[in-house]
C-alpha cells in the first residue's frame, strides 16, 4: 500500500545553519507516527517542510503516490494536510467561529461578506465532531487553554470539508502546555481520529510518543537516526537515542534527597487567599526542601506561586521569609528585598530580556548592589556574574551572547543566575521551570536544583509533568479549584503512588 | 475518562452554562459587549451633571449644536477606528483634509479661480484624500516605516500642498450646493449631520460583515499569526489607510462647507480629538480592540465636555485643563479591568 504522505531525502539550509540532513519519513495510512528529538533537532523543520511554511532546500514529497510541492499553509490545507500548530495560531480577539475558518474558504464568507449565522452554525458542527461545544460566537480570549486546543483541532478538522480524501494531521508539540489529564484527553482525540485520517505526532516528550504513537521516528542534529515500531522499544532505548547517552538511573538525583525536619523554616504562608483564583493556602518550606505545587490549568497552583512572589493582586493572608513579615500590598520588590527570587514560566516574557546579553540579563536585577551610593561596580559585578556562569554550566559562546541565541536550557539557566547573584536570597520559585526544554537540559536543570537546596535554599516549584513532582520534591502540595486538596511529606522516605496524586488533582 | 473532561470544564470561564447544557451563547458579537459600557457610562454621567448644571443643556437647540459639531470628529474617528484597531496610526488627517478642502473651494465656482466644476469638485477632494490614504499605505507597507513616521510627513506634506495651492487671496466658495449642506436644516440638523450617520452606519457594516473589518481585529492582535494563515495582511492595512484618507478627504469638503471658503489651516485641530476620542471610546493605540461605535460614544464624550463647560461659561484655558484631565480619568476608568501588577505600558 502506498504511504499518505512520503518525504525522502529532505534537507534543508538556513544560511550558515544545516537544519535537515536527507530526512525520509512515510506516513501511512491511519497510523500514529511519532517524531522525537531534543530542541534543534529539526523535528520542528520538517514539520514546517510538510505544511508549506518553509521549503525544503533538496528532496521532494509525495502525497498519495504523486509528487507534490507544498508552497504554503493554505496550499497544504487544499490538499488534506493541517498543522496543530505548538504556539497557537489562533487569534485571541476574534471568535471561535472566525478563527476555525481563517484560513480557508468558506460558503459563509462571500465576496469578502460575513453571514454571521452560517458561519457559527458550521462551526458548531465542526466543533461536534469533537464532542465539544464551545459556543461558537465566543471569543478565543474567554476560553481555557484547553479549550483553545480543541478550537485549534476544529481548526485543522474542518479541511475534512475541503477535500474528499482522508486528513493528514500533524501535531507540533501539542503537549507542551497540557497538564496530564488534558494530555489524555487530547490522545482520546487522537485516537478518534486515527480512523480517518493519519497522524504525525511530535514531541520531545518520551511518555508521550510511546504511548500514541504505532512508530516511532528519532532525530538527532537534522537527521533520522533510527525508526522504532511501538511495541519493539522502550523508553530506555528512545532516550539513549536521542541523547546520546544513556539515561541514568537516578536522573532526577534522588540520592541527593535527604530528610530536611532538622532545618529551620525558611518560608512560612499562612492562609493566603486571593479571591476567585485560590483560597487558604498554607504552606511552610525548610531550609534545603524541594515543595512541588501541582494541580491541573486553573487549579491555582501557578497563580500561588506568583502570589507569594507579591505578582497578583488583592492577596490577602500572611507571607513570612526567614520569620519576617512580607506586607503583601506591596509590589515584588519587597519580596526581592526580602531574599525570594521568582523565575517565571514564560521565559521570553518574563525571565529573561532579548535583545541583551547573557551578563547584562545575570546582573540585571543585583548587579547594581555591589556598587556603593548609586554607583556601578562594574568589576565586581561582572565577575560574579562569570562564576555564575560557570558554576550553572551555561553553555554559551561568550558572556556577551545575546540570550536569545542560546536554547532553553541554557536561556533557564541565566533566569536562574540573575537571582543567585543576590547575596541575600533564601527562597527560590520556579513556575514550570522545564517547560519547553529537552531531556538532557532537563537532567541539567535537575542537578542545579538539587545542589541549590543542598546549600540551604528553600525551593517551590510548579512542575511540569507528574514524574518531575514525584521525582523532584521533598513534599507535594496538590491543589484543586483552589484549594489544597492533598499533600504529602517526605517523600524520600515514602513515595506516593502517581494514582494518588492525579486522584487529588480532580 | 471521564475525570479530564471535567478538569477541562472547570477551567472554563463560562462554567457549564454555555458548554455543558449545549446552548451556544447570544451573539454576543453583534451587541454592544458589556464589558465595555464604561465609556457610555463616562457620557451619561457627564450629561446628567451638565443638564442639572445648566438650564440649556438640554434643550433641542444646545443638542442640535452637539450633534452639528460632532459631525466632523464621527467621520474621522470611522476611518480612524480602523487604522487604529489594526495597530496603526495616522497622523495625516489635518493635513489631507487642508489639502482636500483647499482644492474643493478652488474646482468647485469660487471668487479667485475659474472652475466651476459643481458635484465633480467635491468627487476630487474626496478623490485627492484617498490618494494620500493611499500613498500612507503603501509607503507603510512596502518600504516598512514606522506609520506614525509616514504620515508624520504626509501631514506636512498636505499643508504644503494645501498653502502651495493657496492663491493668494481667499477664495470665498460660491457654489451654493455646497454650502448649502451645511446651512439647510431638516429635522432640525443640517446634511452634515446625516452624511456622518450614514458614514458610521457605513462603518459599523463594514467591521462587522467584512472580511476587511474582521481581518483589521485579526492583526492587530496578531499580524504573524494572520500572516501565516495566509491572509493578505497588507491589502487590508492599505485598504485601512485608503478609507481614512477617503474619510480626512470627505472631511475636508465638509469643512469647506461650513467655512464657506478655502483655506489652509482648514485641519487645524481635528487630529488631537479624533485620536482621543477613539482612544476614550475604547479603541486602544495597542490595536485590536474597541471599533467604530465605541469611537462614536469618544467623540460624543469630547462634545458634550466641550459644549458643557462653554454652558457654564467656564475659563476657555481651564477647559483645556478639564478636556485632558476627562481623557486620562476615562482611560483609567476603561481600563481599571486590565491593571494587573506586572502589565507592561508603554
Amino acid at each position: 500500500m502506498t504511504p499518505v504522505l512520503a518525504a525522502t531525502n529532505i534537507g534543508k539550509t538556513y544560511p550558515g545553519v544545516r537544519a535537515l540532513h536527507d530526512v525520509s519519513v512515510e506516513l501511512r495510512q491511519n497510523e500514529v507516527l511519532g517524531l522525537i528529538g531534543q530542541n534543534g533537532s529539526g523535528k520542528s523543520t520538517l514539520l514546517k517542510i510538510l505544511s508549506g511554511m518553509e521549503q525544503p532546500t533538496t528532496g521532494k514529497i509525495r502525497l498519495r503516490g504523486v509528487d507534490t510541492i507544498v508552497r504554503s499553509p493554505l496550499a497544504a490545507a487544499s490538499m488534506g494536510i493541517g498543522l496543530v500548530h505548538q504556539e497557537q495560531s489562533l487569534i485571541p480577539n476574534l471568535t471561535v467561529a472566525e478563527n476555525i475558518f481563517f484560513d480557508k474558504p468558506s460558503p459563509h464568507r462571500r465576496f469578502g461578506i460575513y453571514n454571521w449565522r452560517g458561519l457559527n452554525r458550521e462551526a458548531a458542527r465542526q466543533l461536534a465532531k469533537l464532542e465539544c461545544d464551545i459556543p461558537p460566537d465566543i471569543k478565543v480570549d474567554a476560553l481555557s487553554f484547553p479549550d483553545r486546543q480543541m478550537v485549534e483541532f476544529a481548526k485543522v478538522l474542518a479541511i475534512e470539508e475541503l477535500i474528499d480524501q482522508p486528513l493528514v494531521i500533524l501535531f507540533d508539540e501539542p503537549t507542551s502546555l497540557l497538564s496530564p489529564s488534558e494530555v489524555e484527553d487530547l490522545f482520546r482525540q487522537i485516537r478518534r481520529l486515527r480512523a480517518r485520517a493519519s497522524v504525525v505526532f511530535v514531541s520531545h516528550r518520551m511518555e508521550e510518543v510511546l504511548e500514541i504513537s504505532d512508530r516511532v521516528h528519532v532525530m538527532v542534529n537534522g537527521e533520522n537516526v533510527a525508526e522504532r515500531t511501538q511495541d519493539t522499544t522502550s523508553h530506555e532505548e528512545l532516550y539513549h537515542l536521542m541523547v546520546g547517552s544513556r539515561r541514568s538511573d537516578d536522573y532526577y538525583q534522588e540520592s541527593g534527597r535527604e530528610p530536611v525536619e532538622a532545618f529551620e523554616p525558611r518560608l512560612v504562608v499562612a492562609g493566603l487567599t486571593a479571591p476567585g483564583r485560590f483560597r487558604d493556602v498554607s504552606l511552610s518550606v525548610r531550609s534545603g526542601e524541594i515543595v512541588a505545587v501541582t494541580g491541573v490549568a486553573g487549579s491555582g497552583a501557578e497563580t500561588f506561586c506568583r502570589a507569594i512572589f507579591g505578582a497578583e493582586d488583592g492577596v490577602v493572608g500572611s507571607v513570612k521569609v526567614a520569620g519576617h513579615e512580607l506586607g503583601l500590598s506591596a509590589m515584588p520588590d519587597e519580596a526581592i528585598r526580602a531574599g525570594i527570587g521568582y523565575v517565571p514560566a514564560e521565559r521570553k516574557l518574563e525571565g529573561v530580556i532579548v535583545g541583551r546579553t547573557v551578563l547584562e540579563n545575570i546582573i540585571l536585577t543585583f548587579g547594581p548592589q555591589m556598587g556603593r551610593i548609586g554607583l556601578i561596580n562594574r568589576k565586581k559585578e561582572t565577575a560574579q556574574a562569570l562564576s555564575w556562569i560557570n558554576r550553572l554550566k551555561v553553555k554559551t559562546p561568550s558572556p556577551v551572547e545575546y540570550v536569545e541565541r542560546l536554547s532553553g536550557g541554557n536561556q533557564q539557566k541565566v533566569s536562574l543566575a540573575k537571582w543567585l547573584m543576590s547575596d541575600r536570597l533564601q527562597v527560590l520559585i520556579l513556575d514550570h521551570p522545564t517547560r519547553g526544554l529537552d531531556p538532557g537540559a532537563k537532567a541539567d536543570l535537575f542537578g542545579v536544583m538539587r545542589e541549590l537546596a543542598r546549600q540551604g535554599l528553600a525551593i517551590v516549584f510548579v512542575s511540569e509533568t507528574l514524574e518531575e513532582t514525584l521525582g523532584m520534591a521533598d513534599t507535594v502540595i496538590v491543589m484543586r479549584d483552589g484549594e489544597v486538596s492533598a499533600k504529602f511529606e517526605d517523600l524520600c522516605l515514602h513515595k506516593p503512588r502517581p494514582e494518588q496524586i492525579v486522584e487529588a488533582m480532580v | 475518562m471521564t475525570l479530564t473532561q471535567n478538569a477541562g470544564i472547570e477551567a472554563s470561564p463560562y462554567k457549564g452554562a454555555g458548554r455543558l447544557a449545549g446552548q451556544p451563547k447570544v451573539a454576543s458579537r453583534l451587541r454592544f459587549p458589556l464589558k465595555e459600557l464604561g465609556p457610555v457610562a463616562t457620557l451619561a454621567v457627564l450629561v446628567l451633571v451638565f443638564s442639572l448644571a445648566s438650564a440649556q443643556f438640554l434643550s433641542a437647540s444646545n443638542l442640535k449644536v452637539v450633534l452639528e459639531s460632532s459631525a466632523i470628529p464621527v467621520v474621522l474617528v470611522v476611518g480612524l477606528s480602523f487604522i487604529l484597531i489594526q495597530g496603526s496610526i495616522d497622523l495625516s488627517i489635518e493635513g489631507v483634509m487642508a489639502a482636500s478642502s483647499m482644492l474643493v473651494s478652488l474646482l468647485i465656482a469660487n471668487s479667485v479661480t475659474g472652475f466651476d466644476l459643481g458635484w465633480w469638485a467635491i468627487l476630487a477632494g474626496a478623490c485627492l484624500g484617498s490618494a494620500f490614504g493611499l500613498v500612507n499605505g503603501l509607503v507603510y507597507t512596502f518600504l516598512r516605516l514606522p506609520s506614525l513616521i509616514v504620515t508624520l510627513a504626509t501631514w506636512f506634506v498636505g499643508l504644503g500642498i494645501a498653502t502651495l495651492l493657496f492663491p493668494g487671496r481667499q477664495p470665498q466658495i460660491l457654489d451654493e450646493r455646497l454650502t448649502r449642506l451645511a446651512l439647510d436644516k431638516s429635522l432640525g440638523v443640517s446634511a452634515l449631520v446625516f452624511l456622518a450617520l450614514a458614514v458610521a452606519v457605513f462603518g459599523w457594516l463594514l467591521q462587522t460583515y467584512t472580511q476587511f473589518g474582521r481581518m483589521s481585529y485579526a492583526i492587530g492582535r496578531d499580524e504573524k499569526a494572520t500572516r501565516q494563515s495566509g491572509q493578505h495582511v497588507r491589502f487590508h492595512k492599505i485598504l485601512a489607510f485608503v478609507l481614512m484618507g477617503l474619510m480626512s478627504g470627505v472631511g475636508g469638503v465638509m469643512i469647506s462647507a461650513q467655512l464657506a471658503v478655502g483655506n489652509p489651516a482648514a485641519g487645524e485641530g481635528f487630529l488631537f480629538p479624533a485620536v482621543s476620542a477613539a482612544v476614550i471610546g475604547g479603541t486602544l493605540l495597542s490595536g485590536g480592540t474597541g471599533g467604530v461605535l465605541q469611537s462614536i460614544i469618544g467623540v460624543f464624550i469630547l462634545e458634550v465636555l466641550r459644549n458643557g463647560m462653554i454652558q457654564l461659561g467656564v475659563d476657555p484655558y481651564l477647559r483645556h485643563v478639564a478636556e485632558g484631565l476627562t481623557i486620562i480619568a476615562a482611560l483609567v476608568i476603561g481600563n481599571w479591568s486590565l491593571r494587573g501588577r506586572l502589565r507592561i505600558v508603554k
